[in-house]
């Protein structure tokens, strides 16, 4: 209950729920077999380094990765960025090299890549944006037959807008140019099926917390030969072969990219989530996404003062919409709404370039997830009828 | 629950009081809150007896933020220097009124921020102002 009301939880993109299972398999974890990973040879030990391990492989089949081997533990989409820009990019991109980025990135897809510029030289290259949210497909080529360019990095689903890129088609045309490409699937794994060999990326990164797993803990995804050729980006326990005073060798991947103590808790935690989604069926949580989101989209679209931002056509989009109601601004819309016991997100949604190009200084958004209705899409309705009418729009 | 956005927040809202600028202004500052992109102004005109003379806020941003600065420019005209330093918090929130969640409560105090840090730039600054204005 938030403010004598039900909680309406239209916040997804930010975070997930977590369902009960995930919940007590987590507590199994710290009250049954907690054990440090890969170390010890006692009975709880093994039984938490197969939990992990288990973990690992229920992610490669879900994204259908060739090989547990290709999925690497990190604590987020974050880190997974940036962990390929310094090894991977620190090796392979050079001065006056470029990488291509797009307007909708989230600050964590924009960063990570600045800081690699930085250091080497290189230039950051973009792909605009049309009026309504969709990829300008003509500035793509043209950065690519430009040529010199190493690297593509791209979200797959706008956390801002919902829109849903064509990044096959865009992988396709990188790899002709001999581009890698890096997806960031922060807003597609946990609401479709995803599959990086029909995709064909190089590489792909989420987050647990997105996917009703716990927080702290996502994944990176990477072809095989690549992994090999990458160094590792921390040193540590566990990523080495052996190690003497001034020199030492590194294990194979996945390990040699998980130095430390990783978060054993938090992959088995994602691990039981895997299992929950997979239960209620990929396909099925993006039809039921898309339906709240068409029904969202039809009724806010009604209110006098709306404007939505991103593709027009909710079938061409995530179950993300971002709104404003004429001048009221967003962290006002957001402060009513949670009055009315309902969560959704105000401001620039780590993504200023894009609320740039949108010329805008924030907005609002709900997101759905598989815990949502009607019911609570009409609330939000009725709520932003009330900021209407606080707000004499 | 009664809501924050009362007709007076509303009011100060659509119609701001003593928003412009003062171009001959002894106390000057300027601040945001990256958090939402609120931005405040603000400008002090003091006589030599340190009296407030004239006061303008200037700004973009939500509700709470700008509504609250004007209500600040009413309360600190024709104070003194000295009892401007001394308007606390508090006196901000009564000004408001109704119930504040953390993220919000920066949107309203930005003004009080802002005030402060023209002032103490004016009177000079201590390792105590400093803390003071963190706090905010
Ligand atoms: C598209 C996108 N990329 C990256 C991220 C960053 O994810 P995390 O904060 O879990 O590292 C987010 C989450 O807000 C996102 O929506």
């Amino acid at each position: 209950m938030i403010n004598g009301k039900p909680l309406a939880y239209l916040d997804s993109a930010a975070t997930a729920q977590k369902p009960v299972e995930v919940i007590d398999e987590l507590t199994r974890f710290y009250t049954e077999y907690n054990a440090n990973v890969h170390r010890g040879v006692y009975k709880i030990s093994e039984e938490a380094t197969a939990a992990y391990e288990e973990a690992r492989a229920k992610i490669a089949r879900l994204i259908n990765a060739n090989s547990p081997t290709e999925i690497i533990f990190v604590r987020g989409t974050t880190e997974a960025i940036n962990l390929v820009a310094q090894s991977w990019g620190r090796m392979n991109v050079g001065l006056g090299e470029g990488i291509i980025l797009t307007e909708m990135e989230h600050h964590s897809n924009i960063v990570p890549w600045q800081l690699l510029a930085k250091q080497k030289g290189a230039h950051l290259k973009y792909v605009g944006l049309t009026d309504d949210g969709h990829l300008v497909h003509e500035d793509f080529r043209q950065h690519l037959e430009l040529g010199g360019s190493k690297l593509v990095t791209m979200t797959h689903v706008s956390n801002v807008l919902g829109t849903i890129n064509p990044v096959r088609e865009y992988i396709r045309e990188a790899h002709k140019q001999g581009c890698r490409v890096f997806v960031d699937a922060a807003q597609s794994v946990p609401h479709m099926p995803v599959d990086v060999q029909d995709m064909d990326c190089d590489f792909l990164a989420f987050s647990g917390h997105k996917m009703c797993g716990p927080t702290g803990i996502g994944v990176l995804y990477a072809k095989k030969a690549i992994l090999e050729e990458m160094p590792p980006y921390h040193g540590g326990g566990e990523m080495i072969r052996e190690v003497h005073l001034y020199e030492s060798t590194w294990r194979d991947p996945p390990y040699r990219f998980e130095a430390g103590t990783t978060n054993i808790a938090g992959a088995i935690g994602l691990g039981k989530a895997i299992d929950y989604l997979s239960e209620l069926g990929l396909r099925n949580i993006q039809l039921h996404d898309q339906e709240l989101a068409e029904y969202m989209h039809d009724m806010l679209g009604k209110v006098r003062g709306v404007k939505i931002y991103g593709p027009a056509n909710p079938r061409t989009k995530a179950g993300v919409i971002s709104f404003n109601l004429g001048d009221v601004h967003a962290h006002d819309m957001a402060s009513l709404l949670d009055e009315d016991g309902i969560a959704v997100r105000s401001g620039h949604h780590c993504a200023q370039p894009l609320m740039d190009r949108l010329g805008v200084s924030s907005t609002t958004r709900a997101s759905v997830y598989i815990y949502n209705t009607e019911d609570e899409i009409d609330r939000l309705v009725e709520s932003v009828e009330r900021a209407g009418r606080v707000f004499k729009v | 629950m009664s809501s924050i956005y009362s007709e007076i927040i509303l009011d100060y809202y659509r119609y701001p009081r003593n928003k412009g600028t003062l171009p001959h202004a002894q106390i000057h500052a300027r601040d945001t809150n990256p958090l939402c992109g609120d931005v405040i102004e603000m400008q002090l005109e003091v006589d030599e007896k340190n009296t407030v003379k004239d006061v303008k806020f200037n700004g973009q941003g939500c509700a709470i933020s700008q509504a609250s600065a004007s209500m600040l420019t009413e309360l600190v005209k024709g104070k003194t220097v000295d009892n401007v330093r001394k308007i606390s918090k508090e006196d901000v929130l009564s000004l408001i009124g109704g119930q504040l969640t953390a993220v919000r409560l920066k949107c309203a105090l930005l003004s009080l921020k802002v005030l402060k840090t023209g002032v103490y730039n004016y009177i000079g600054s201590t390792d105590a102002t400093k803390e003071e204005l963190s706090g905010l």
